[in-house]
Parts: structure tokens; C-alpha cells; sequence
């Protein structure tokens, strides 16, 4: 990947200049003394391969920092988050691990405005991809350059010093040497990276590799944690918003008399956003509810049934992402085709803390703490919005109470804005969980056609693959298929609502879809489905990682037991391989499944934080079973009918099963992704399980009781 | 309408006069500025907001102040004693029990409550007990162990 590429992953399609220019020198003005390193994302040629062509914007050059503090603490400012994926933790371990210093001497300081660097946003498991190279990179300049400050001072040459825990040492005399922090005497040194460094080799690894557990988890089990919701200002007032029950709808009248009379009540109304505002929470809620707004009604064109038929009709071919041979040749070839459609609904990020945002206007500056995935896209867009220049608007760090791509958009930051702009004082605007599903940028509904032949060796010779709202992501195939068809469809405002990024975005919908087809193949030639995903896939680390799998999980046969059965399913997200085997108990009878056993093996190069990857796998598989069972958006046309989680099942304790966690040994590979990729199989994975337990092919998710009753029946 | 109540919150005796209507949630966080205790749903359905009262774990968002007149209420900031935590909170950090951590001081709270109620819980119980608390991130399987090995450490004693 270039650093083109890279850049276009971060920054998309942001004005980078402008964003660039006006901090660079005050970044470093506003820090003290001591060594800084500053670094970026897709300039580094070590990192960006193939790159020819030099980047001269030297405003790129500057991603992110860190800082050797004259106390010998190391900071490291960057415009990432964190919310619950562990990267305050493994950041700090790769920065502790080159630059040789302790784990509990590194700060990470993320996602404020002012104080970090510009960064697209934290999605896509990019961070440990492409920002943790660049920041190992920079550990190794830093220490680097302290050597050479502690040969000048020390008046030994550079190769007689060695480093270790944050002071240089003589090699050859261990009572000679001088603290990191020292080393600056009280100036203020920056460098950038300027040659290709020398990382630590794998076994003189100290800290990378090692479970360590998350270094924040004492602030969130003593209710210290501060989350956007839980800053409180002077005067602040708490505000309640009016809707309309669907998407689309413009308000046509307010009668806001009664909820004026109640004391305190402050009513703003901007255009169609019309709230009550009081310093008390409840009371502002009392008093939104008072007024009396009128909406139009927008047309219906889908609801939660006729969605899939819909989105086949209205969609349009948008690009191939592969094409391989013949397709007619291939059919001609198979001794069985099959072909099934497969539909995905509408799913909810449905994280548990809402969206929140608090708001103050400070003089001529904007002061915000929110729930955003993207610090520096919120402030872009609020300057917009509110016309003030970027360097006014200050985007603070805060928790996050879980994103999963849902809290890339703000727009209750938008809001709760423009409501403290014309209050005059502070506000605080958490949505209710109401509005939290119906203004989700949910996962979109998807379809999937797929027709395939496989002959009776198990070969599978065509696939012709139709792909609707669900994108390209984790598409391409692994099978080694040599005549094969995979193309998009999609168009722009298909969806009755608004939809974004979910964990993994349109690779759950697409794993589930091939993965079931694979082991409807399977079935038809009478061959067990983990020897013909054997005796397809092409592509050595999903092979390992198959095995990995199928080894740890004791596979012998798909069926398990009485009503039980285990399923298997494939994929690649963010540059890691996944294998997951789900073990299941179908009732016949109601239909209902319980899942007894996960076992998934991942192949994602370097393992930084072994028990960071493990929480994170763990936890994407249970998220995951949601989904697969149970999550579904209920809507007409605009109106979401979903509301809260008495009408939106998530995974539970109680349907949790036991999950075993492997990963393949390949320390010498760049990480890649771990906060997404184990979930896309869930999906594949619990369907060819049901399969195998009870007869019952669902070809649509999530795969409920009354579906897996209803494809007995047939 | 306001009316004067007094109860005891993590120890402390407090006197408010406040709308006794409104939900021990919002008063807590709001009027009494204890944060930690989370709002999810409103309904009772998700379980960030639960607290103790008189040990009791119960849903904050959906007890009116006017109910604990009286009473003990104990949040995840009142846990701790003398500055030592609670084992459960322990026992969440050695099992890294949280990851986003916002639903972590109501399934805390809420395991204290069953330890409170059921001091040598079977694995069952555990899971029977926490049911009702859902976390996103999906630390499920680290909560059980969290809780029982932090049941096993207090070995029914420890009570709240």
C-alpha cells in the first residue's frame, strides 16, 4: 500500500492542507521542554512500499507526537480514541517497548483538538495497522537521539551506550549513565523520523507480546471514568429535543404555550430542531413533552419486510470487485449448482452509552466534550455549521461508552451546538434510547445472490455473486474459484433512514451469505463442509488458520449430537484472517438455539497485546451472536418501530456460550486488524451450525426460531 | 411538587428538598453530582444505572426518590472503603471485565447486590442474577469470572 492509499484510508477525502497548516507550530509552542518526535501516517517510506513519489507537503509531516519530558514521562499526543478497543493500553506498550521506558512512564493523550494532531478517526481497525508502525518508528528516532545527546554529555562513543528503562547505561560500566529525561537540560529538541529505523528484534521484545490488562481499568470500575454526559458546568442546561416518529418528515406547526408556563423551561426553536431546555434533566423532558408539533408525513416506499425486494429493484450495478475465467464455463463444468438469495436486516449499533454531548461557549471559543469517533471531523463540522474558524472550536477528550463505527457521525454534537449558541449557556444534550435507534446510522439491510456450481470432487468450478447495500469489504475470495463473477449494487438514498458503519461494515452481511452457500455446496455433493473448504481455499494463511481452528476446536464431523451441530466460517476483515467454529443446540419443538461452544483462530500478524486481542475477539463473537439471532430493526418507510431494548434483543449472560480464543504464531508479520474482524463469521458460522443441528437452512438474518420453524416445514 | 427527604447515600446522610417524583437516577447525577452511575434506557431494561438500596441491587431509573425515604443508597463511588475497593471491583480489574466501561459500575453494582443476596452463587446464578444487565462491548464471559472468583475471595463475608 502507498502512501497515497494510506492517506486516502485516513484522511478520505479531507482537506489536509488547510487542516495542517495552521497548528503545526503551535502544537510544539504550547509544550514545554524536553525531546519531541514528530511523525505522520503515509509519509514514512519504511511503512508506505512501492512509494515513489515523495510527498513535499511538510505539513503532512506531522501526525502525531510524542514527548520525552524533562521528568523522563513520555507523552503521546494523538488525535485517536478510545472507546473500549484497547488502544490507550497497546499504543503505550509499542511506545514503552522501542523507546525502552516502563509502561506506567507513558501518557497517551487522545483526541483533543487542541493538544493532538489532526486524525481522520478511529474505525476501521487502522490504528494498530498503520498508526502503530509509524509510532515505533518514532520510539526508535527518540532513542536514537537521546544516545547521541548522552555520547556528547557522557564524552563516550555511541556504540559503547545501550538503553533500558529510560536511561542511557555504559555497556561495558552499569553506574555510568543518565536519565531520558536529563538528557535535555531544560531545551526543547524536535526532530522528525528521517531514516529508516532499526526495530528491537523479536526476542529482545520485553513488553510487546505480553497479556497486559487494560491500564483505565481502575477509573471505570470506581465510576471515575468521565464520559461526554458526565461533565458538568456552571448553568448548564440540560436539553430535550421534539421529533417527528419518522425520517423525513418537516415540521409543520409548534404550540410550545403550555411547556413556556413551566418554570425554568427555556424553548429554542432553529429551523426543525425544537427543544426545551432546563437545568433540571427531568424537567426539560417534562417540558418537550408539553409542546405540541405537527409533522408531514413522508411517503412509504419499504418496511422491514419488503425492504430486501425493494433494494434488488432499486438498486444498480456500481462495480465488479472481481472477475475471474468463464461463468458459463464453469456451470457447464459442475456436476450441482445452487442458487439462493440471502437477506440481512437493519441493525443498531446500539451502544450503551448514547449519543451525549456537553457544550459551552467560552468567549470567543467553542468548548465541546462528546461521544464522537472523529474529535477532528466534529470540529471541522462545527465550524461549519456555526461559522467559526477551526482553531476556535476545541474538541476534548473523553470516554467513549462504546462506538462499533456508530459515533463516526455526530450529530447530536451539531445540536447540542446550535442549542448552546442561542441559549447562552452551557448545554448538555444525551439522546434518550429512543432517539438512539432512531437516529442510529444503522447497518444496512443487505441482499446477496449468489449462484455456484462445484463438481464431485468438491471443487467448486463457477460463482456468480450479487452483492446489494452490503459493499465490497472481505469480498474477494480465498477458494482459489477460477470462474467467478462478484459485483455491487447499491444507489445512493435507497435506504429509508440513515446507515454508516457497523464493526466490520457489509463484511458480516457478505461473510454469512458466502459461508452459508459454501456449506449448501457441501451438503449437495454429501462432503463434509471443512474438507471442501480444504480443498478450495488457495490462500495459505487461511488454510493455517482453518486448521488452527478445526485442531483447537476437536472438529470431526458437523454433527455434534441430538439437535446439536457445529458450523464453520471463513473470512478476511482488516487484513486478518478469521476461522470461527460455533457449536449449537437447536429445539425442535420451538425452534429456539442455544449456543454451546465458539472456537476462533485469527491470523493477524504480530499479536501486540495478546490479552488486549483475546478481550477483543471474545467480545466481537458475543456482539456478534446478536445479529446472527436476534438484533432486527423494526420500521415503516421513516418510522422506526424499534425503541428500546425491550424491542431489540442483544446478546445476553444467559446465551453466551464458552469461547476459546487462538491465535496463528506469526510474530514476524505486521499486526493488522483486532477489534473487527472475528465478528464477520458469527453470522456464517451459527447458520451452518443450525444447519447441521437441526436440517433448518435460514437464508436470512438474524435467524430467529419462528424462520428456523418455518425451513423445517419445507 | 417539593418536598423534603432524607436518606443515607453512600454512607453520608443527605436532607434534599427536590421533586419527589423524579427517578433516583437523575438526582443522583444531577442535584447529588455522582456520576458513575449511568443512564442506558430509562426503562429498567439495561441495567447501567443499577445502585444498592439498603443492599438490595436496584434499577435507579426507575425508583422515584419519593421511595427511599429513609433508606440506604450505595453507589459505585461509595464501593470502596477507606480508599481499599471493593473485591468485585478488584476482581473486575485482575479479570479486565470492562471494555468501554459504561455499563461496568451497573453490572459491578448489580453483582454486589447478588453477592449481597446469594454470598456462594452457582455458575447458574451468576448468570441467572446479571441477566438483566447488558453490556455492548460483550465482556460476558469475563463479568462471570470476575464475579466468581471475587465470591470465592469473600467467601460470603464482605457485605454491603
Amino acid at each position: 500500500m502507498n502512501s497515497k492509499e494510506i492517506n486516502k484510508i485516513y484522511f478520505g477525502d479531507v482537506d489536509t492542507l488547510n487542516i495542517f497548516r495552521h497548528n503545526r507550530r503551535d502544537f510544539i509552542k504550547k509544550l514545554g521542554g524536553g525531546l519531541i518526535i514528530i511523525f505522520t501516517i503515509g509519509k514514512y517510506k519504511a511503512f508506505a512500499m512501492e512509494d515513489e513519489a515523495e510527498d513535499n507537503n511538510e505539513e503532512l509531516d506531522f501526525n502525531a507526537y510524542i514527548r520525552i519530558r524533562e521528568d523522563g514521562k513520555v507523552e503521546c499526543y494523538t488525535g485517536k480514541i478510545e472507546m473500549g478497543q484497547g488502544i490507550t493500553t497497546s499504543l503505550a506498550q509499542v511506545l514503552a517497548e522501542e523507546l525502552e521506558v516502563t509502561l506506567d512512564s507513558v501518557e497517551m493523550i487522545m483526541g483533543d483538538t487542541d493538544l493532538c494532531p489532526y486524525d481522520a478517526g478511529t474505525w476501521g481497525s487502522l490504528t494498530t495497522r498503520f498508526f502503530d508502525p509509524i509510532l515505533r518508528a518514532a520510539a526508535v528516532e527518540a532513542r536514537m537521539e537521546l544516545i547521541k545527546l548522552a555520547a556528547a554529555q557522557m564524552k563516550v562513543p555511541e556504540n559503547e551506550l545501550k538503553t533500558e528503562a529510560g536511561t542511557v547505561v555504559k555497556i561495558l560500566d552499569n553506574s555510568i549513565k543518565i536519565s531520558y529525561g536529563a538528557l535535555t537540560k531544560g531545551k526543547k529538541i524536535v526532530k522528525t523520523i528521517n531514516k529508516p529505523p532499526i526495530f528491537k528484534k523479536i526476542n529482545e521484545y520485553k513488553q510487546v507480546g505480553n497479556p497486559i490488562n487494560a491500564t483505565n481499568a481502575k477509573l471505570k470500575v470506581t465510576g471515575q471514568a468521565k464520559y461526554a454526559g458526565d461533565i458538568q458546568l456552571p448553568d448548564m442546561l440540560y436539553a430535550s429535543i421534539s421529533r417527528p416518529s419518522a425520517h423525513g418528515s418537516k415540521l409543520l406547526s409548534v404550540d410550545s404555550i403550555k411547556a413556556e408556563a413551566i418554570e425554568g423551561v427555556k424553548i429554542i426553536i432553529i429551523d426543525d430542531l425544537v427543544a426545551a431546555l432546563h437545568t433540571n434533566p427531568t424537567v426539560a423532558m417534562k417540558a418537550q413533552q408539553a409542546i405540541k408539533t405537527t409533522w408531514s408525513t413522508p411517503e412509504v416506499l419499504a418496511n422491514d419486510e419488503t425492504i430486501f425486494k425493494y433494494l434488488v429493484q432499486n438498486a444498480v450495478e456500481t462495480s465488479i470487485v472481481e472477475e475471474k475465467g468463464n461463468l458459463t464455463t464453469g456451470f457447464n463444468e459442475a456436476d450441482y449448482a445452487a442458487e439462493f438469495e440471502y437477506h440481512d436486516g437493519y441493525k443498531s449499533h446500539a451502544p450503551m452509552e448514547t449519543h451525549s454531548a456537553t457544550v459551552q461557549f467560552d468567549g470567543d471559543k467553542l468548548i465541546i466534550w462528546a461521544s464522537t469517533q472523529t474529535p477532528f471531523g466534529t470540529r471541522q463540522e462545527l465550524s461549519r455549521k456555526l461559522d467559526m474558524p477551526l482553531e476556535k472550536v476545541h474538541v476534548k477528550q473523553v470516554l467513549l461508552g462504546g462506538g462499533f463505527g456508530g459515533k463516526i457521525y455526530g450529530n447530536q454534537i451539531v445540536e447540542a451546538a446550535l442549542l448552546a449558541k442561542k441559549a447562552g449557556v452551557p448545554v448538555q444534550l444525551a439522546w434518550t434510547r429512543k432517539e438512539e435507534f432512531m437516529y442510529n446510522m444503522f447497518r444496512p439491510a443487505a441482499v446477496m445472490q449468489i449462484k455456484a456450481g462445484v463438481k464431485n470432487d468438491g471443487k467448486i468450478s463457477a460463482w456468480k455473486y450479487q452483492i446489494y447495500c452490503a459493499g465490497s469489504r472481505g469480498v474477494n475470495d480465498f477458494y482459489g474459484i477460477t470462474n467467478l463473477r462478484s459485483a455491487l449494487y447499491d444507489k445512493k438514498n435507497i435506504h429509508p433512514f440513515g446507515v454508516g458503519a457497523w464493526r466490520a461494515p457489509g463484511n458480516n452481511s457478505t461473510t454469512f451469505a458466502r459461508e452459508s452457500h459454501i456449506d449448501i455446496l457441501a451438503d449437495k455433493i454429501g462432503m463434509d463442509p471443512l474438507e471442501l473448504r480444504l480443498k478450495n481455499i488457495s490462500d495459505a494463511k487461511m488454510e493455517r488458520t482453518l486448521r488452527l481452528a478445526a485442531k483447537t476446536f476437536g472438529y470431526t464431523s458437523a454433527k455434534t449430537g441430538i439437535n446439536k451441530g457445529c458450523g464453520i466460517a471463513l473470512g478476511v476483515d482488516a487484513g486478518t484472517y478469521v476461522a470461527l467454529i460455533s457449536e449449537v443446540e437447536v429445539d425442535p419443538e420451538s425452534g429456539v438455539v442455544t449456543p454451546l461452544r465458539m472456537v476462533c483462530a485469527q491470523d493477524m500478524g504480530q499479536v501486540v497485546n495478546p490479552h488486549g486481542a483475546t478481550v477483543q475477539t471474545e467480545g466481537g463473537l458475543t456482539m456478534g451472536l446478536g445479529y446472527a439471532l436476534y438484533e432486527d430493526i423494526q420500521f415503516n418507510g421513516g418510522e422506526v418501530k424499534t425503541h428500546n431494548f425491550h424491542n431489540y434483543e442483544i446478546t445476553r449472560f444467559s446465551v453466551t456460550p464458552a469461547i476459546e480464543s487462538v491465535f496463528v504464531e506469526d510474530m514476524e508479520s505486521p499486526p493488522q486488524g483486532g477489534g473487527e474482524p472475528a465478528i464477520i463469521c458469527v453470522g456464517g458460522a451459527i447458520a451452518n451450525a443450525v444447519f447441521h443441528a437441526s436440517g433448518a437452512r435460514v437464508h436470512q438474518m438474524p435467524i430467529t426460531p419462528e424462520r428456523i420453524l418455518k425451513a423445517l416445514k419445507k | 411538587m417539593k418536598e423534603k427527604i432524607k436518606f443515607s447515600l453512600n454512607g453520608r446522610p443527605i436532607e434534599l428538598e427536590t421533586d419527589t417524583s423524579q427517578t433516583l437516577l437523575w438526582v443522583i447525577r444531577t442535584e447529588l453530582g455522582l456520576t458513575g452511575t449511568k443512564h442506558g434506557c430509562s426503562i429498567g431494561f439495561c441495567g447501567t444505572c443499577t445502585i444498592l438500596v439498603d443492599g438490595i441491587a436496584e434499577r435507579s431509573c426507575s425508583l422515584t426518590v419519593k421511595k427511599i425515604e429513609g433508606k440506604n443508597v450505595t453507589t459505585i463511588e461509595g464501593l470502596a472503603q477507606d480508599g481499599k475497593l471493593h473485591p468485585v471491583q478488584e476482581s473486575f480489574i485482575r479479570h479486565d471485565a470492562q471494555q468501554c466501561g459504561f455499563c461496568t459500575p451497573g453490572m459491578i453494582m448489580n453483582a454486589v447486590g447478588l453477592l449481597n443476596t446469594i454470598p456462594n452463587p452457582s455458575h447458574k446464578q451468576i448468570i441467572n442474577g446479571m441477566n438483566d444487565n447488558l453490556c455492548r462491548c460483550g465482556s460476558y464471559n469475563s463479568i462471570t469470572k470476575a464475579i466468581e472468583s471475587a465470591a470465592q475471595e469473600m467467601k460470603g463475608g464482605n457485605k454491603l
